[in-house]
């Protein structure tokens, strides 16, 4: 979590608050306390003034923001100095310009959304067909006999080394690389899925059967949003592996797509546009972190999570 | 009139008898405490009266409306406070006015809206009491509803267990390891050991009950006793 948002946390228990807790207790008792302190020399303050007041000045994303922004500068020097050659790696500016060149000329849009299209098509399926194995092994036991034993099998497969027989199957167009992405991507969701299901407190479903609730309701108001956390973690690494599915399988007898994009550029030995192509890559994986974050805010309000100090 | 009618009931784990051949009945409006030491099956005995349990010997006839306060409040962190106590029952205007107004005879009207996990465990504790008398059960059954919470918290939710049980009337079974709870609490206490009733004790103290009363003490000695456990020792 990167800030702290008032509505998901009572105010007693924002950390923030902890910290600023004693300052007016002991303003308050500062006058009975002052002629005792002479003899309480060898006494500190909880916590010092210094201590409560640190870190909150500087907005939290603005000092997040510090580390990259310095990473930038400095690589932008050693390109300007010529300490990295440009054929190595080209400097920031020059992956800019890159990418305004291939705005202008609408290529990039053309390769990313053919990207993204595939990414999350690829992902929408594997999602589905997750959640939905995940479902039936998780509820009930024939079905964690039968399919959990195969899928655990068909995990152990590296997903990229299916990419031959995945040619074979579906030819060089979309659906090879859709396909992968699904593969890729189902297992994540159905493992954790899966383990999340089982994982809901048994005292709970007691509890619910005892006050009458009924199977259908036991699955919607108990199973699901006890499996909702570890479903999320899965989404996570899901939307990774498909990116990085995608890197892959795009370098490969593929006509479009920033990995097209990339391949094409080391023939010419365009390091701008490689790096510019990896800059969207990881744009593109921040950006769906953090759709999942927004998600985890809004789906799991009820928890009471450990924020850092 | 009688809420439960228990004839011949026992119970093994994997051969292991916990008891056998035991006989209970409760009537309407009566509180029944039982008390044991741990590990002589009084919890087992509540959880066949309350359905949990089917793998028990002998019968058992107990009301449709009965429910359940376990020892944790159990209640559903992602659900709010209203809504836990609604479990169970349709999710309309009426059932929510009447969640309502067990929240308020606990006492927690202002936390309708708050999440489980903002509660303190004695607060925690009162949804699951308002959860459990919001159906109007004709038969409630604790299970060691007060051994996690604090002294303090425990006195002040035993006037409010006396409180909502005058006003509701159900008959109630106490599962307890508490003597001095058992007595403030019962009409009639119940002693659990080695597999049958060792004690069955009515208590004719007028309430509220003084545990300073030599009444009290003496029964407190009888309980004990009854127990296996030397008075004089504590």
């Amino acid at each position: 979590m990167s800030t702290v948002t008032p509505n998901l946390l009572t105010p007693n228990v924002v950390p923030n608050d902890l910290v600023a807790a004693p300052a007016p207790r002991a303003a308050a008792t500062g006058e009975p306390l002052a002629p005792q302190a002479a003899d309480h020399a060898d006494l500190h303050e909880a916590w010092p003034a210094a201590r409560r007041a640190r870190g909150h000045r500087v907005p939290r994303w603005l000092r997040r923001l510090t580390g990259p922004v310095l990473l930038l500068v400095g690589w932008q020097l050693l390109s300007s100095t010529g300490v990295v050659n440009e054929r190595t790696l080209a400097a920031p500016s020059q992956v800019l310009q890159a990418g305004w060149e291939l705005a202008q000329t609408g290529e990039l849009q053309t390769h990313l959304a053919a990207s993204l299209q595939r990414a999350f098509l690829g992902l929408a399926i594997g999602v589905t067909v997750g959640v939905v194995l995940a479902v039936i092994a998780g509820l009930f036991r024939w079905g964690e006999d039968i399919v959990d034993s195969s899928v655990q099998v068909l995990r152990s497969v590296p997903v990229l080394g299916l990419l031959p027989l995945v040619i074979i199957w579906f030819g060089i167009g979309e659906q090879p690389k859709v396909a992968l992405v699904a593969i890729g991507t189902m297992f994540p969701i159905y493992i954790n899925t899966y383990a999340g299901i089982r994982g809901v407190d048994a005292k709970l479903i007691e509890t619910a059967k005892t006050f009458g609730v009924g199977r259908w309701r036991l699955v919607r108001d108990v199973v699901v949003p006890g499996a909702v956390p570890q479903f999320l973690v899965g989404l996570r690494f899901a939307m990774t592996a498909a990116w990085l599915i995608m890197i892959v399988a795009e370098q490969i007898n593929a006509k479009s797509g920033l990995g097209f994009l990339m391949n094409e550029a080391r023939t010419w030995f365009r390091t701008d546009i490689i790096v510019l192509a990896l800059v969207i890559y990881g744009i593109l994986g921040l950006a769906t972190d953090s759709f999942v974050r927004l998600l985890e805010r809004r789906l799991l309000s009820w928890r009471r999570v450990f924020e850092g100090t | 009139m009688s809420a439960v009618i228990a004839r011949g009931v026992g119970r093994s784990f994997d051969g292991r008898e916990i008891f056998s051949d035991i006989d209970l009945d409760i009537d309407r409006n009566e509180f029944v405490a039982l008390l044991g030491r741990s590990g002589t099956g009084k919890s087992t005995l509540l959880r066949a009266l309350g359905g949990l349990d089917s793998e028990y010997d002998g019968s058992v006839l107990v009301p449709d409306a009965r429910s359940v306060v376990f020892q944790e409040p159990r209640l559903l962190p992602w659900r709010r406070v209203r809504a836990n106590v609604q479990l169970g029952l349709p999710r309309n205007a009426r059932t929510q006015q009447r969640a309502d107004e067990a929240l308020a005879e606990v006492g927690l009207s202002g936390h309708a809206d708050a999440w489980p996990v903002t509660l303190s465990g004695g607060e925690a504790q009162r949804v699951a009491l308002a959860r459990a008398l919001v159906r109007e059960p004709e038969l409630l059954l604790l299970d060691e509803p007060f051994g996690a919470l604090d002294a303090l918290t425990r006195l002040k939710m035993h006037g409010l267990l006396r409180q909502l049980c005058r006003r509701h009337q159900p008959a109630v079974l106490l599962v307890t390891h508490d003597v001095d709870e058992a007595i403030v609490l019962a009409d009639r206490v119940l002693v659990l050991d080695g597999g049958r009733f060792r004690c069955d004790r009515r208590i004719e103290l007028d309430h509220p009950r003084d545990r300073t009363d030599p009444a009290f003490a003496a029964l407190r000695g009888d309980l004990l006793e009854a127990l296996g456990v030397d008075a004089v020792a504590i």
